[in-house]
């Protein structure tokens, strides 16, 4: 089984890029479950959403202790929040920034999604959507197939230029 | 093609293939989403239905009974107090006989202000009647409203049926789902005794003395009756669709010493504890309790039998517990864990069973028991 915990502030999308993300895993063939953490949080707040990928069944509903992978797609909440937490060694840790972030001990890539997001005018209420380019970088890691990604988004989406978004991380993700 | 849902829009997908006449709702979290996305499909034309919006929970029920009792097909969701704000309607749906199927999502009650998941609000209800089931997937969910219809609507049943699904850790969770077409699995429902302008009848007249345990006896030789259909229900389902129900679902209980037995999601990652344990040698197993009305006759014989509550009755204990202790002779020790939402993995549902004492209840999380 495969453990992913997304961090986010609420309203930025990090319960949909769950969704998508268990979406084009179970394109994949795979089993998943997307699972917001439900507290009381407010727009602006920090969230936390899981997902799981497994070849089987998921039982499992608790939440997520020990990830094999963290997503931060708001590099502000590590201010104030350990996003590192329980996460395995030699874990992967993506995050939404222009710079790289290097955290020992983990594989650590990162990928400016507000960029990308601005830049293809994907904006809702002000907030640059990054639920949608986030899928291209987890592509790009192998998380899910380009194909996965692709269907699970345009499934989700009518809007075009989510997918462009996504095609954008995927080239643009650092080594 | 393949689809994801959570357990609200897999309700009420259900729902919309039923195709009732009429819904009667009132939003309440983590409800919301099922009666809304049933909104949506009014407003876009996928369902032909009457849908009702009321003022309270009270009115929602009375406006249910008021449909199905003149033969419509009938459906609300509910949660928490806004399912105990219906209790006087739930008694009365039941009196009456109409075929009402409910989801209600699991929430527990306050003060305090608490949202997340616990099963005392239904367990509340358990008296009244009402057929009750306890779903632990998304699949589950979806499949279990379909059959609720065809159960609730038998001539041998016609009682409500309530949906159990956990608020939030089922609710709003993410799974796949494969949808059916039901076609003639939902025979078109027909209430013998419909009020119809054209024959005036009454409903619920002043009943005496000499008629009124008539009708109580009544109401549960149907439930009695309901046991058998529900297993033909559940026996077609599987024939037509491919996925197998039961009263509880078993899990390595053939040759389990001590056997988990809890309701709702915790007793499907209750599977994973078990997993874990018989890697150490301990011969466990798990029985996921799915109707609790009418309540089955569970196979312990020769057990040891860790019930876990996520609901309680001051003054009593755990309402499982004390369901199955009322059934078995054999030893049961109780843990309450999960109320209001507290977090329960299967390594605590493991070690719930490797520290069991039986006879006594332990409160997961409380350092003073006794």
């Amino acid at each position: 089984m495969f453990e992913i915990r997304i961090h986010s502030r609420g309203g930025q999308g990090g319960v949909t890029a769950a969704r998508l993300l268990a979406l084009a895993a179970i394109h994949d063939g795979k089993y998943a479950t997307a699972a917001p953490f439900y507290g009381a949080e407010r727009r602006g707040a920090p969230i936390v959403s899981f997902v799981r990928i497994d070849d089987k069944p998921i039982k499992i509903y608790s939440q997520i202790k020990k990830p094999d992978m963290v997503i931060v797609l708001d590099a502000s909440v590590m201010d104030i929040v350990d996003v590192l937490q329980g996460l395995k060694s030699g874990g992967k840790v993506l995050v939404n920034s222009q710079q790289k972030k290097e955290f020992s001990g983990y594989i650590s890539r990162n990928v400016d999604l507000t960029g990308i997001a601005l830049k293809e005018k994907l904006v809702v209420s002000g907030s640059p959507i990054l639920n949608t380019p986030v899928i291209g970088a987890l592509a790009k890691m192998g998380i899910v197939s380009v194909d996965s990604a692709k269907k699970a988004i345009r499934e989700m989406f009518a809007d075009e230029r989510n997918v462009k978004a996504a095609e954008a991380a995927y080239r643009e993700m650092s080594a | 093609m393949k689809k994801i849902a959570t357990g609200n829009k897999a309700v009420s997908e259900a729902v919309k293939q039923v195709k009732p006449d009429v819904i009667a709702a009132y939003p309440i979290t983590p409800q919301t989403e099922i009666v809304e996305q049933i909104a949506e499909f009014v407003t876009n034309g996928e369902l032909d239905c009457r849908y009702i919006p009321v003022e309270s929970e009270h009115s929602v029920m009375a406006a249910c009974i008021g449909a199905s009792i003149t033969g419509a097909r009938t459906f609300t969701a509910t949660s928490s107090h806004g399912l105990l704000y219906m209790h006087e309607m739930t008694n009365w749906a039941v009196g009456a006989r109409l075929p009402i199927v409910m989801a209600n999502v699991n929430r527990s009650l306050g003060p305090g202000w608490n949202i997340w998941a616990e099963h005392t609000d239904a367990l509340q209800e358990r008296d009244t009647g009402w057929l009750q089931v306890y779903v632990s997937t998304v699949q589950e969910a979806y499949d279990t409203t379909l059959m609720a219809f065809r159960i609730a609507e038998h001539n041998n049943v016609l009682l409500p049926v309530m949906v159990n699904l956990d608020g939030f850790l089922l609710s709003h969770i993410m799974q796949p789902l494969d949808t059916v077409e039901p076609g003639d699995f939902i025979p078109p429902f027909h209430l013998p005794y419909a009020i119809d302008v054209k024959n005036p009848a009454g409903y619920g007249g002043l009943t005496g003395p000499d008629q009124q345990f008539l009708m109580r006896w009544d109401i549960e030789r149907s439930m009695r009756d309901s046991a058998k259909v529900i297993e033909e229900t559940e026996g077609e389902f599987a024939k037509r669709f491919g996925r197998k129900y039961g009263f509880t679902e078993d899990y390595r209980c053939g040759d389990a010493d001590v056997i988990v037995v809890a309701m709702g999601t915790l007793g499907k990652e209750a599977e994973v504890a078990i997993d874990l344990l018989r890697k150490e040698g301990i011969k466990a197993g798990s029985m996921r309790l799915r109707w609790l009305r009418p309540f089955p006759k569970l196979n312990l014989k020769g057990k040891e039998v860790v019930v876990i509550d996520r609901d309680y009755s001051f003054g009593r204990g755990g309402i499982l517990a004390t369901e199955i202790m009322a059934q078995t002779k054999e030893e049961v020790a109780s843990v309450i864990a999960g109320i209001g939402g507290q977090e329960v993995t299967y390594e605590d549902v493991a070690d719930f069973v490797r520290k069991r004492r039986m006879g006594t209840e332990t409160w997961f999380g409380v350092n003073d028991n006794v």
